[in-house]
């Protein structure tokens, strides 16, 4: 049986967890408050998972980048991977909150949305 | 000279959440002046997630929680300007602002909510040695750049302090692709959230490097590199130990201050404790029909927090403004062993309608220890916690009960106690 220390990241009062672990598998957790402290930690020793920020350009738009989310959390090794795919988009204003920037970012089965307004430059 | 009965200093989610609460409660001539090009304030910067947990029970970025309020503000058809600075404010609550659009023009209002949020303490505050070159900037003016302009301020990254935007910012430019080096802490423990600690260092192998600081800072036109030494127990740097990080930036998260100006030329009074107003229950100054909520009154964790101070202000402004609000005799609040600050500073117990909470830091981390209410010398009551850190604001529930059992009570004090 072994101990692992975790601090949940559910939420901003960051709980601190003890899970008990055995044969690899999550036994017992305590120290949480509500019932995301569990599944954080089953799916932090199992498979940790993260909501990626990001920002993406955005051509002939106020403010010149968007900031953009993964609508759902994907596994943190895929991080990177996404930021990536990101790179190579450019958005074209104007671009609304929960407009699809990008769908099955890295293979993770995720969208990537939009999560602030960008107007429109006026160009004349 | 234009007319309101409620006008708003801020546009950030202190002012919307205020705005929006005194719309709620009947104040139809609102104004909210904003002296960026759009109303959100900081929000629209912190691209992360993590907002609105409390409030909306959902996790969002801060565009999407400062969307939420400015959609409530057109549905209400609050009027606000943005471009738009307020440069001064008097007691009789007349002030003059400037914009491109109106140049500068005057305005008399009823009632005034500041909410003009903080700053962050810069490197002239720090006393740092070393060079004047350029790569040193505020951890905010970092994320500015990166999030809204979609520029990189540099490559090889060293933060000092550890404060959420600092924590925010290594994870940040690390996924931009640069190397955050270290973040350095002169306290022995982070000024930020447990969370991020585990989010944004130690999901990125970022060393946390507390008790240590920054000793001097080399480059000739930009940053060459920055020296860093562990401090003893009275934070002073043993130089025997200093040594060398090379790097071109380094980003600064030692601490915001509420932004006073403003609230000084109105005659606020100010605490020292938290560089912001000293408020009653309502978050009225000394000031009659002068609020403030938000980082500008003191500097909170949450955006959620602010939020529900907003509340209390722009509700508070709203019976102002109906004349229902009373000055009565006082009960102050005082901040007493082992705590740094409390808000409010004091209250109307005839305003009190049902129950009110006290927000306050502790001055150090305590473990298993207590904190208790006394109403006077009488405990009222005494609160077990595994762990109190000054990184994060905590709060007591005064119960109108309590308010009416002591009704001769001069002074409530919160104390840390062993037991």
């Amino acid at each position: 049986m072994e101990q692992k220390a975790l601090v949940c990241i559910g939420c901003p009062l960051g709980c601190r967890l003890e899970v008990t672990i055995e044969n690899s598998e999550v036994l017992h957790v305590t120290g949480q408050s509500c019932k995301k402290g569990w599944a954080y930690a089953f799916k932090e020793y199992t498979n940790p998972t993260r909501i990626l920020t990001t920002t993406v350009v955005v051509e002939n738009g106020y403010p010149e980048v968007a900031s953009v989310k993964t609508e759902k959390d994907i596994p943190k090794n895929k991080l990177f991977e996404c930021i990536k795919e990101l790179k190579e988009v450019s958005l074209t204003a104007p671009v609304h909150i929960n407009d699809i920037v990008i769908t099955n970012v890295a293979n993770t089965g995720v969208n990537v949305i939009a999560t602030t307004n960008c107007e429109a430059l006026d160009t004349k | 000279m234009q007319e309101f009965d409620l006008v708003i200093i801020g546009g950030g989610p202190a002012g919307l959440g205020a705005a929006v609460a005194a719309s709620e409660q009947g104040i139809k001539n609102i104004l909210i002046l904003e002296r960026e090009n759009k109303l959100g304030g900081i929000l629209n910067q912190c691209i992360h997630n993590g907002f609105g947990l409390q409030l909306f029970k959902e996790e969002l970025t801060g565009p999407e929680y400062a969307q939420r309020f400015i959609k409530m503000i057109e549905s209400k058809e609050i009027r606000y300007k943005t471009n738009t600075m307020v440069i001064d404010l008097n007691r009789d609550k007349l002030l003059t602002a400037v914009s491109k659009a109106d140049g500068i023009f005057t305005i008399q209002a009823k009632a005034i909510i500041l909410a003009m949020g903080c700053r962050e303490r810069p490197r002239g505050a720090l006393n740092i040695p070393g060079t004047r070159c350029s790569g040193i900037f505020t951890a905010g003016t970092a994320q500015k750049f990166v999030n809204i302009k979609g520029m990189m301020p540099g490559k090889n990254i060293v933060i000092l302090g550890s404060g959420d935007i600092g924590l925010i910012m290594a994870r940040r430019m690390t996924l931009e692709g640069a190397h955050v080096n270290a973040v350095v802490e002169l306290m022995p423990y982070s000024a930020g959230l447990t969370r991020n600690i585990v989010q944004c260092l130690d999901d990125y192998d970022i060393p946390l490097m507390l008790s240590h600081t920054v000793t001097n800072i080399v480059g000739k036109d930009r940053l060459e590199g920055v020296f860093i030494a562990p401090v003893d127990e009275n934070r002073k740097p043993i130089l025997e130990m200093e040594k060398f990080i090379p790097c071109d930036t380094l980003l600064l998260s030692v601490g915001l201050l509420p932004e006073n100006e403003l609230s000084k030329k109105a005659s606020v009074k100010l605490s020292p404790l938290t560089s912001g107003a000293e408020v009653d229950e309502g978050r009225e100054t000394n000031i009659d029909g002068i609020f403030a909520c938000g980082n500008v009154l003191h500097v909170h964790d949450l955006v959620d927090h602010v939020t529900e101070e907003s509340y209390i202000a722009g509700k508070a402004a709203a019976k102002f403004l109906k004349g229902l609000r009373k000055r009565s005799y006082v009960i102050d609040v005082i901040a007493s062993e082992g705590i740094r600050y409390a808000v409010p500073k004091y209250i109307n117990p005839v305003n009190i309608e049902k129950d009110l909470e006290l927000s306050f830091r502790v001055k150090d981390i305590c473990k298993d220890h207590y904190v208790s209410v006394y109403f006077d010398n009488a405990r009222v009551t005494h609160h077990k916690k595994k762990i109190l850190t000054p990184g994060e604001m905590q709060t007591v529930k005064i119960t109108s009960e309590m308010l009416s059992t002591h009704s001769h009570c001069r002074a409530i004090s919160i104390r840390v106690e062993k037991e």
